[in-house]
């Protein structure tokens, strides 16, 4: 009782630090120490597996590529009200948006990425790309025969670029130096301006020429003719001044198609709606359309919708991707548990022989072992060929036992089988057999014996093969891609062929997405039901 | 840290490990992008092993991913990484990549080697140049093979493509690509749309409609094949009656395995395959490709590959030096997609529709084998 005093302050340790304090920092050593054991995994994990994960699930919302592609038709849309088609204003900023993905050669890619939400979009694109040289060609003639001058790119680089540039520019060697626009341009003719820094640009970039020596495309002279036959251009003082008051007085007479007509001049598609509606809808840079697509729905501008009946597909894949994953794992425990019982009550000698049986095909080749069971299950394949032998089936109606979901079961559950096998096996193991026989001494029947006594301490080893039964075969794919044909096909199949084949990794990532979710749904309800804590796997 | 400068970073130590075994201006090794199986060991035999025989120490590796080549060269150009040199491509891939600017537009001319008699490349390929980054090779042909040993047929033989749908005389299990090409066409063939109107009557929603419904009749009956190699292997088992496939891997079955196979010329989809250059190539890698590509399509290698598998050269020049089978001694002419014998009834692949429909077509096609 003398330390009472002492109590009034902190305790302190031998160096006269707060004890509570020495001893944070002790431990803050070992962690550290125990952290910098743990690093090189850590950043291996992160670097080569967390973090390619992250990107792609962030592809299933991301979409910038038509923002990025058509950034004016993106800004003219905003105005639309959904209803018609959009004004000539948006079909003009197509125009010149579309002109430089086409010299980009990047409207492709925006084309396969809308085909994914309307078909047709894609060609539609593809076929744009050739056409769109030809828009403002009739205006651009008709300056042409207005003054010679609108033919020389040395007019168009005076008029539109700021005067030290234009001095830089004309008779470099190369690409010159990069574009800069004249202020008293930008003011006067803003559309032109726009159009032609955009070509200058893609001239500089794409081909490697100099914007001083090459002539405009059409659709700057398009846009040349909207700003003059809108704003005034009297009060213009700069480069090449009295070309534009002539050009301006002329323009009133000039007869050519609107944007509008021109575009459904280049492919009728442009005076669809739907098409219109699609970029509208996936103008965001981030979108929730590959989740909405994931669950056979779609984005339009008048809000979600089902997908058209033809394309409905993935819901159906999910159930079947479920439903099938069940079937698998039921015939597991059916055939596993019979197996993992004889297993563990034999003498050692012989169940270990017998447990190389079931490890053999578990080491072997996944490949080797599905190409075995195309190999037997064909129609004029080995098990055919039995039953025919036998006459339990005639030769002319052999049964259809690959390529469907008949065989993705048979050959699953083959493959899986010691999943199931392995810790059944190790729970029964554990079950001390003097438990059934006190049970019988007791007076039960064997099946009562069973049921009420090892049946219930054998649970733990069922659900353990079950959910890992189960998970695995969730995702599963090569197997129903060699032996599942049209029907025996899942989900990852899909997955894979967006990954590989269509490149529609947004859609990928987000059927990938709802897969995870769904495991971990899944994981929780069985958590609920049987417990976390009652799986052993040994 | 994206999955792209990842992939960057990875591939960045490769990239300069080539570059550093680097002689003079020519790299060392070039990788070739085909299709695998006897048609890649027809090039092997007629282009690479010679032109190594002629450059000691040149390294040439053979990828077979030409099937998925336009996903992957999108995927490679996305990663700013192209790791192959020349890969060979059909026509309508050929033009996609082109449009996409993944694949390089080459001056035919200047690139490819003239005829022995002067003539230039542009006129020795004729029509078969069907874009500025394709360098055609062979003219080749999806056509139709069948048993002809099946009992219920009761003695029958198919005669034309229809009965590809002709489940009533000719019953048994088929195998068709798992791809829209060739399929949808013969479709509306066997549905009395003349073979000029195809493409026009697909354009449609009612001739896709149409197409769809006819290829439903026989859904239950099929097998869908990926792999050039599946058709003649279900042919061989027994698994199918009649399958379609390319006219070289049942040139191989019937002639070289002697199966009970024969095949059907009738409406055989004509088709051209060649190579194209990835856009993007360093200059050393493009050096040597460029160099190979002018060995690999001159008159007398394309005739010389024609020793090895049934496919036309592409060259004009190259068919009177059309010879005997390497190994068979049987002549080579009479088993050509362009035979005149075998051409009596010949549709003709229209490329550039597919080159624009593709992507449609293959989401339509996706969705309608999953329901």
């Amino acid at each position: 009782m003398s330390d009472t005093t002492v109590q009034d302050g902190p305790v302190l340790a031998a160096d006269g630090t707060p004890l509570k304090r020495s001893l944070a920092r002790a431990l803050r050593v070992q962690k550290l120490r125990a952290l910098m054991l743990i690093a090189p995994l850590l950043i291996f994990i992160l670097v080569a597996f967390i973090a390619p994960i992250v990107d792609m699930l962030f592809r299933s919302v991301e979409n910038q590529i038509t923002s990025e592609t058509l950034p004016r038709t993106v800004v003219a849309l905003e105005s639309w009200d959904a209803e018609g088609l959009p004004d000539d204003d948006t079909y003009a900023a197509l125009a010149y948006d579309f002109m430089e993905a086409a010299e980009r050669r990047r409207h492709t890619r925006l084309g396969s990425r809308l085909n994914y939400e309307t078909t047709g979009i894609s060609s539609l694109f593809r076929q744009s790309g050739r056409g769109v040289d030809d828009i403002g060609e009739d205006y651009a003639d008709q300056f042409h025969d207005l003054n010679a001058l609108w033919e020389e790119p040395a007019t168009w680089a005076a008029l539109m670029g700021a005067p030290d540039w234009v001095e830089d520019a004309t008779g470099a060697e190369g690409t010159g130096q990069p574009f800069r626009l004249s202020v008293s341009a930008m003011e006067t003719l803003p559309e032109t301006a726009d159009a032609y820094r955009s070509f200058a640009r893609t001239v500089q970039e794409e081909d490697d020429d100099n914007p001083t020596a090459e002539e405009p495309w059409n659709t700057v002279y398009m846009a040349l003719y909207r700003d003059l036959s809108r704003n005034d251009v009297s009060g213009y003082d700069g480069p090449m001044a009295d070309l534009l008051a002539e050009a301006a007085a002329a323009v009133g007479d000039f007869t050519g198609m609107s944007p509008s007509e021109a575009w459904i001049d280049v492919n009728d598609d442009w005076g669809d709606r739907e098409v219109w509606a699609t970029i509208e809808a996936f103008s965001d840079p981030y979108t929730a359309g590959y989740f909405l697509t994931s669950i056979d729905l779609r984005l339009t501008p008048d809000g979600i919708e089902a997908q058209p009946e033809e394309q409905r597909v993935y819901i159906l894949l999910f159930q079947r991707t479920i439903f099938m994953s069940g079937m698998i794992t039921l015939m597991c425990v059916l055939l596993g548990y019979p197996i993992a019982y004889l297993l563990s009550n034999l003498p050692s000698k012989s169940s270990n022989l017998l447990l190389i049986l079931v490890l053999l095909p578990f080491w072997t080749s996944l490949l080797v072992r599905t190409s075995a069971w195309k190999v037997l299950l064909q129609q004029q394949g080995v098990i055919n060929d039995i039953l025919v032998w036998i006459g339990i089936v005639a030769d002319d109606n052999r049964l259809a036992l690959i390529n469907n979901q008949l065989g993705t079961i048979i050959a699953m559950t083959h493959i899986l089988l010691p999943f199931m096998i392995l810790p059944l096996f190790s729970v029964m193991k554990t079950i001390p057999p003097s438990y059934v026989r006190a049970a019988k001494s007791l007076g039960a029947t064997n099946f009562t014996a069973f049921r009420r006594v090892y049946f219930p301490q054998s649970i733990p080893g069922i659900g353990a093969g079950c959910i890992l039964v189960f998970i695995l075969a969730i995702g599963y794919y090569i197997t129903p891609e060699l032996v599942g044909g049209r029907t025996g096909t899942f989900i990852s199949n899909r997955i894979a062929y967006h990954i590989s084949s269509s490149l529609n990794w947004g859609l990928a990532a987000a059927l990938g997405s709802l897969l995870l979710a769904l495991v971990l749904v899944l994981y929780w309800v069985y958590d609920r039901i049987v417990g976390i804590d009652n799986v052993k796997l040994g | 840290m994206n999955l792209k400068s990842l992939m960057l970073l990875t591939t960045g130590a490769s990239m300069a490990a080539t570059g550093a075994m680097a002689d003079g201006h020519m790299a060392n090794s070039m990788t070739l992008v085909s299709w695998g199986g006897a048609y890649q060991a027809s090039q092997v035999n007629a282009y690479s092993d010679p032109y190594v025989a002629m450059n000691e120490g040149l390294e040439v590796i053979w990828d077979e991913s030409s099937g998925e080549a336009v996903a992957r060269l999108r995927a490679m150009n996305e990663a700013g990484n192209v790791t192959w040199d020349l890969v060979d491509v059909v026509a309508s891939d050929a033009m996609r990549l082109c449009d996409e600017g993944l694949a390089m537009e080459i001056d035919h001319d200047e690139v490819l080697a003239p005829a022995p008699d002067g003539t230039p490349a542009t006129e020795d390929f004729g029509d078969l140049i069907v874009s500025d980054c394709f360098i055609p090779q062979i003219v080749y042909s999806t056509t139709v093979g069948y048993r002809t040993d099946v009992a219920e047929w009761n003695g029958n033989t198919p005669t034309d493509i229809c009965a590809i749908f002709d489940t009533e005389n000719f019953p048994g299990q088929r195998s068709l690509e798992r791809r829209p090409i060739g399929n949808l066409e013969w479709a509306l063939i066997c549905d009395g749309v003349a073979m000029e109107d195809v493409y026009d009557v697909l354009e449609t929603d009612e001739g896709i409609t149409r197409a769809f419904a006819m290829l439903d009749t026989i859904q239950d009956n099929t097998v869908w094949w990926t792999a050039g190699a599946d058709t003649p292997q279900l042919l061989a088992d027994g698994e199918i009656v009649m399958g379609s496939t390319y006219n070289g891997r049942l040139f191989s079955l019937i002639e070289e395995q002697d199966q009970p196979v024969a095949m059907l010329w009738d409406a055989q989809v004509f088709d051209l395959d060649g190579w194209i250059i990835p856009e993007g190539l360093p200059e050393d890698r493009l050096a040597r490709t460029l160099d190979f590509l002018r060995f690999a399509t001159d008159t007398q290698r394309l005739a010389d590959q024609a020793a090895y598998i049934s496919y036309g050269p592409a060259r004009a020049s190259s068919a009177p030096l059309v010879g005997q089978h390497a190994t068979l001694g049987i002549d080579m002419a009479p088993h050509m997609p362009t035979d005149p014998a075998n051409a009596t009834r010949t549709f003709l692949f229209n490329y550039e529709w597919w080159a624009d429909y593709r992507d449609d077509m293959d989401a339509r096609f996706q969705a309608w084998l999953a329901q």
